[in-house]
């Protein structure tokens, strides 16, 4: 059944896709293969869109991908493939680190996965950093400055800037 | 009546729902982008989590694998209101993405060339760098407290930029390093009281 098929196909990603995003492109680009229904240019389409809309690209994918192939339901099943192994996989860990909170290992654990956590956000800077440096506009970079002016000093909400860097870009980067 | 509505204002679940539709609705630009928000929301709005469990979320959804959004939402869900409340925070994160997408598909086809929609999407990167780098400040202050922190920080980083490592390795070489660093410092401190 179509609804199954997809749901395997997109499962897949839930399971073995780590890293998060981009690094899971090529993977989503098979699983979007196998259904048929989705050409190589559609695909460069997909990803097109994917950053210009909210959401993780995997589920704007798999909703895409399941819905051109077998409408609402289809977008259902492969979204939920994306979904549920993840699911299970973060409530089962959760499961564990609560049971085990006090264990020397865990707390072990965690002593050296904290540091590390920032050291892979930092990183993310430089990628994210990547295509503001690259503009030949200086607009982007005055837009991060005040970003860190605004949450940094002013307290505003992460939310309000996101809206508010969106507007300000519409106008003066378009 | 009022204070009904307040009662439905006030459940848990209804919460988690709203909570993480806004943070599907506005992360843009993959699923880093959503620290800063989430951080935002259940750290200094809802009080839901400590910063340090807020790292600890990041860390679980970093090393395990899927959608580093889903599984944030999964985490925190869990953490308030078990499983039930990790399905409705990850209905609600992904919902925002479900509806968008399905609505390009049957009318907004060309919204990848508006040039006002890749401008918003420009100054909207901007932004989610900024509120990253601000995020990686926020944490480190907190959680870089000796050597042996900011070494594992900065063999993080490097591994990732320079040598292109998965997210995952790192992970990993930090839960062994961790273990073993931890089981030195137990053992010198058992040394020191016996001595």
């Amino acid at each position: 059944m179509i609804y199954i098929k997809l749901f395997l196909s997109f499962a897949k990603i839930g399971i073995f896709g780590f890293g998060g995003g981009m690094a899971m492109l090529p993977m989503i680009y098979q699983s979007a293969q196998q259904m048929g229904g989705v050409s190589a240019d559609e695909f460069s389409n997909l990803v097109g869109i994917s950053q210009v809309t909210p959401g993780p690209i995997a589920v704007n994918a798999a909703t895409y991908v399941g819905f051109v192939t077998a409408g609402y339901g289809g977008a259902i099943a492969a979204t939920m493939g994306v979904a549920v192994p993840s699911f299970i996989l973060v409530s089962l860990a959760c499961y564990f680190i609560n049971k085990f909170k006090e264990s020397t290992v865990i707390k072990g654990a965690f002593v050296g996965i904290r540091p590390v956590t920032v050291g892979l956000i930092a990183a993310a800077v430089i990628y994210m950093g990547q295509s503001v440096f690259a503009s030949v506009s200086l607009v982007p970079v005055l837009i991060l400055l005040a970003t860190l002016v605004a949450i940094g000093k002013l307290k505003v909400s992460p939310i309000a800037i996101v809206i508010g860097a969106g507007v300000i870009g519409a106008f003066l980067c378009g | 009546m009022t204070d009904k509505l307040k009662k439905i204002g006030e459940n848990m679940y209804l919460q988690l729902f709203l909570s993480f539709f806004k943070l599907g609705l506005f992360t843009i630009g993959g699923g880093m982008a959503m620290i800063p928000l989430i951080q935002g929301i259940v750290v200094d709005e809802k009080h839901w989590m400590t910063e340090e469990e807020a790292v600890d979320c990041i860390a679980v959804s970093q090393g395990l694998p899927g959608v580093i959004a889903i599984n944030m939402a999964t985490y925190v869900g869990h953490q308030k209101k078990g499983v039930l409340g990790a399905v409705t925070a990850t209905v609600g994160v992904i919902l925002p993405s479900f509806v968008i997408i399905i609505m390009i598909v049957k009318i907004l086809s060309g919204i990848g060339d508006n040039q006002y929609v890749n401008g918003a999407l420009v100054g909207i990167k901007a932004a989610a760098t900024g509120l990253i780098l601000f995020s990686a400040y926020k944490l480190g202050k907190q959680v870089l407290k000796g050597w042996f922190q900011v070494v594992l920080a900065v063999a993080a980083f490097v591994a990732v930029i320079l040598l292109d490592a998965n997210a995952v390795w790192p992970i990993i070489g930090g839960i062994i390093l961790g273990l073993i660093y931890t089981g030195f410092k137990r053992k010198k401190e058992n040394g020191g009281e016996e001595g």
